[in-house]
């Protein structure tokens, strides 16, 4: 039953999204039957999940909104924006309310009553009384009879069919069965309407009964079973006392009788069944679960919860299980092969055996996009909240703003989609917060009026690249130095590059906004953002132009478990670094070597100088050679800032499943996690981004300032 | 084991390290394995060796022999790793221990566990649950949550980037 | 055991039903909208249909109608799941043709009662 209670939550929480993006869509003024259609839809199946539940007032709430959205289709009312306003709030209370529900946490019924006051008051037509849930009974049922009513000993009962009862679907053998249940029960049927055979259409009924219930039965009783096929038949109930009883008893008996007589006479005649013969059934297919073919439509919107639970169920489409189920056929078909070769092996099946494991590493490379395809969702369930989001901020900021989205469709996994939440809502909030202007200053500005926020999502290179932009104000780098000065975190004398300025927009607690709003300056900062991302093993960069606008760009991997991974050899120790943040490997030339204020090496890449860490220091480990010329530089980068590793030798470049080293032990400053090399033994993964980051903080901002200034010189 | 509070015994598996017998509840090994090279993890203790694979499964080794400041034994074919199941924090890790050799399963009763005296110097007593005599012989009961969750492992500290 | 289809857009719905009516050993198929629940219906005859009223694409009074133009549903039970106990939505199954309905939300004994009444 719970199951079935958390489907009621998650289908309810859908379809209130679901009213939220409709109601979204309406515009004012304009009659949309359809998306209005929808809404009352959603709206009617929340009532009635909740019935099932008997939640009080989710039903008694929803019936109201349901009222009005009923006014409103049948053109009672106008669509107003204030309309939409209290739909909308009627939306979140909703929301909240089953949230409420579903956590077993208290909720503001007083809240609840009040907004539904707000409905009720527009309404045109009184409430009518939501369904009695209490009493599932026939409706027709009155309040039952009071129990002094003395009960007939039998009921004469008279039901006259219409021709076209049996069409409804109703049989009277089943109506009379149930009366069986209620007493003895004596049937007569009259068969005087009954046309010659070739006059005979079968689909019409054209016998009647009369009924005999002895019984002690209540009235209520017998209507209810008849109840279907009110106004399909004449029915009338007598009831019957002692006397009455037994003397119609003796006229149906007559009656019975009579009728026997007439059917034996007429055994000659070909035999006419009391019920029309059922049309030729077609065979039964064979019995295929079907439930798998209820199938997605593309019209309809899934929407995740906007209150994500890190939900443990995901919707697959069939089509990709079909394909893992493919993939996982041929595997098998491998592995027999396979079996085959090594049963009798010997080095002439070499070449068999060859071409089985490259059908295996083909195989395995199949599933393993096939699996990873499963976790994956489009970024629409993300980027549909946002309108909403936008709609809201933007009146109470007093601004206006237009979301345009693009990109909805591409995918990427659902754990990242799900962590990537919060982060995205904090930079839009900012974008609305400190990016976009006000009305009078965009118009001062020579800028339209309403501002423009654009969330784009694509696939770049084996990573699902993010980009919010906004038309607003960009980022015053005038100011964040200004700021960056005050706050001790940079020398007045120091002479920053863009992307150092914009490191510091990540630093906690820093705001270059002249107020703090509400909204985006408390508790969630950049650097938590930045961090969520790079938990994530993403990164994010800025871009942006004083009075033009600003662009966040967010890189994320489209797997968490898997990376390509390039192998690094330092001393007898085996490292891998991600192949996505090496930008190039190369011997070092002494000639394009410097060494700064007697510590700090630089290496010249073409127009640009790269430090040079050498990680069998940083590691404590004794390298082949400690002579720079002798080995590899690779250049990685991350965050806009690029290193220079010192590493022994390149080896292969393979995909790496990560292994985690805090399961069992625990972070480790430079070291994103682990790997199993084919040999089986660990090998351990370089985090680039921290080595970085270890690198400049150790040596102090101000000493690569000093690095790129000595080293102009 | 029965519930009667006296009676209640507890099976251990002791080891040999040095001159020494030492016991951990058997409850918390997981299995007894051979020699693996483990990937050493930079700046990082001593005695921590480094990590293996353990199916599948990333596990830290650490040598009791040099946890305890003992001298080191050379690791190779007859070395023995025990893998202990250590609560930590809230969770619960996997952990080897490398020692000499594996000796025996006992049964000690808790009645029979006598408190630690004060060593002054070689094991710090918090690691110690207890001392028991087995045939003879004393075997220190080790606590093995203490032992392998140490400020000095710092295991249970949260690093932030 | 009959083999009936059911017809809600609503998967707690379909579930609910389900399990009272498993209790009988019938066999279901359930569509989650009656455009599909009517193409499952010409595939393969049905003993009983069970529909939702609202539904996205094909609605279960319309999808009652195009039952009964089919041959193999002309007398076939069809039941319509309302939610009110308005005289007025009991007409309009009436008139599209069902055979009878079930208010939500049903008392599982009520249900197979009915589901009884109706397969005999």
């Amino acid at each position: 039953m719970t199951e079935v209670r958390q489907l009621f939550f998650e289908e309810s929480f859908e379809n209130l999204d679901m009213m939220e993006s409709s109601l979204l869509d309406l515009e004012i003024g304009a009659v949309d039957k359809e998306l209005i259609n929808t809404i009352f839809r959603a709206a009617h199946s929340i009532k009635g999940g909740a019935g099932i539940f008997k939640f009080e007032h989710v039903i008694n709430f929803a019936h109201t909104v349901e009222t009005l959205l009923d006014e409103l289709r049948n053109d009672q009312h106008i669509v107003t924006q204030h309309l939409i306003d209290l739909l909308l709030r009627g939306v979140d209370t909703l929301r909240a309310l089953l949230k409420a529900l579903q956590t077993g946490q208290e909720y503001k019924t007083d809240a609840v009553l009040a907004c539904q006051q707000e409905f009720t008051a527009l309404l045109i037509t009184p409430l009518t009384p939501a369904a009695e849930h209490a009493h599932p009974h026939a409706p027709s049922e009155e309040t039952p009879p009071p129990v002094t009513e003395l009960l007939p000993v039998a009921w004469h009962i008279r039901f006259k069919p219409y021709p076209r009862l049996l069409q409804t679907g109703n049989d009277p053998i089943n109506l009379f069965r149930a009366l069986d249940a209620l007493g003895e029960l004596q049937i007569c049927a009259d068969s005087s309407q009954l046309p010659e055979l070739a006059d005979l259409d079968f689909q019409n009924c054209y016998l009647s009964w009369d009924l005999l219930l002895i019984g002690a039965v209540d009235k209520a009783a017998i209507t209810e079973i008849f109840e279907w096929v009110e106004g399909d038949c004449d029915l009338e109930l007598i009831p019957l006392d002692k006397d009455s009883l037994a003397e119609t008893r003796a006229t149906m008996n007559k009656a019975i009788e009579a009728n026997l007589a007439k059917q034996l006479q007429a055994v000659k005649k070909p035999e006419v069944s009391e019920l029309p013969a059922p049309p030729e059934t077609p065979p039964r297919l064979s019995a295929i679960p079907i439930v798998n073919e209820v199938q997605e439509k593309p019209a309809h919107n899934e929407h995740l919860s906007s209150h994500i639970n890190e939900a443990s169920s995901i919707r697959v489409g069939i089509d990709k299980i079909d394909a893992l189920i493919n993939i996982v056929g041929e595997l098998v078909i491998t592995q027999s092969m396979l079996d085959q070769v090594g049963e009798d092996f010997s080095v002439a099946r070499l070449e068999q055996l060859r071409s089985g494991l490259a059908q295996l590493e083909r195989n395995t490379r199949e599933l393993q996009e096939s699996v990873m395809r499963i976790r994956m969702l489009p970024i629409s369930y993300s980027f549909n909240r946002f309108p909403r989001l936008v709609h809201d901020l933007s009146t109470q900021l007093g601004k206006k703003v237009e979301i345009k989205l693009s990109g909805e469709q591409t995918e990427l996994d659902k754990t990242v989609l799900e962590k990537m939440s919060d982060p995205l809502v904090h930079l839009v909030r900012n974008a609305l917060d400190h990016g976009i202007e006000l009305p009078e200053q965009r118009r001062a500005a020579g800028k339209p009026e309403t501002g423009l926020l654009k969330l784009h999502a694509f696939h770049q290179g084996g990573n699902i690249m993010i980009q919010i932009s906004d038309d607003g104000a960009g980022f015053n780098l005038e100011r964040i130095h200004q700021k960056a000065v005050e706050k001790g975190l940079l020398h007045p004398e120091e002479n920053p590059s863009t992307e150092q300025l914009y490191e510091f927009i990540f630093h906690p607690g820093f705001s270059t906004a002249q107020q703090v709003s509400d909204l985006s300056g408390r508790g969630v900062g950049m650097d938590v953002v930045r961090r969520n991302i790079r938990d994530l093993g993403g990164t994010i960069e800025i871009k942006s132009e004083i009075g033009k606008g600003s662009r966040f760009s967010i890189r994320l991997p489209l797997t968490l478990a898997i990376l390509d991974g390039q192998l690094v050899r330092v001393g007898n120790r085996i490292y891998i670094l991600s192949l996505l943040s090496i930008i190039e490997s190369l011997r070092i030339q002494p000639s394009l070597l410097s060494v700064l204020a007697g510590k700090a090496e630089v290496y010249r890449v073409r127009d640009e100088y790269i430090p040079i860490l050498r990680l069998y220091a940083l590691f404590n480990i004794i390298p082949s050679t400690t002579q720079l010329e002798q080995g590899i530089l690779v250049i990685v980068e991350g965050e806009g800032q690029k290193i220079g590793l010192f590493v022994d030798e390149l080896l292969s470049q393979q995909q790496i499943v990560i292994k985690s080293l805090e399961t069992n032990y625990k972070q480790i400053h430079g070291i994103s996690g682990a790997t199993i090399l084919g040999d089986g033994s660990v090998a351990l993964i370089l985090d680039v981004a921290g080595l970085i980051r270890q690198f400049y903080s150790s040596n102090r901002v101000h000493t690569f300032s000093e690095l790129s200034v000595g080293a102009m010189t | 084991m029965n519930n009667e509070e006296t009676k209640v015994a507890n099976k251990y598996l002791t080891f040999v390290l040095a001159t020494e017998e030492y016991a951990v509840d058997i409850l918390r090994v997981q299995e007894i394995k051979g020699w693996n090279k483990p990937t050493p993890i930079p700046n990082t203790p001593e005695y921590l060796c480094g990590v293996i694979n353990l199916r599948g499964t990333i596990v830290p080794i650490i040598d009791l022999r040099l946890r305890f400041g003992l001298e080191r034994l050379p690791y190779g074919q007859m070395t023995v790793i025990v893998v202990v199941r250590v609560n930590s924090g809230n969770k619960e890790r996997i952990m080897g221990i490398v020692v000499d050799a594996v000796s025996d399963v006992y049964d000690i009763n808790e009645a029979e566990v006598k408190p630690t005296p004060e060593f002054g110097s070689v094991i710090n007593i918090e690691f110690v649950k207890g001392l028991a005599n087995v045939s003879e012989k004393m075997i220190i009961i080790l606590e093995i949550d203490a032992l392998l969750n140490s400020d000095e492992l710092a295991i249970l500290e949260q690093t932030v980037h | 055991m009959a083999y009936i289809l059911i017809s809600d857009d609503s998967v707690a719905m379909r579930q609910m039903l389900k399990a009272a009516l498993l209790v009988e050993n019938h066999h279901i198929v359930e569509a989650d909208d009656g455009l599909i629940a009517l193409n499952l219906a010409k595939t393969q005859v049905f003993d009983l249909v069970i529909t939702d009223v609202n539904m996205p694409m094909l609605d279960g009074l319309s999808l009652v109608r195009e039952l009964r133009s089919l041959a193999a549903y002309q007398f076939k039970p069809i039941l319509v799941l309302t939610t009110e106990s308005d005289p007025d939505k009991k007409k309009l199954a009436k008139a599209a043709g069902a055979t009878g309905w079930l208010v939500k939300p049903f008392d599982p004994d009520k249900l197979l009662a009915a589901v009884k009444k109706v397969l005999g």
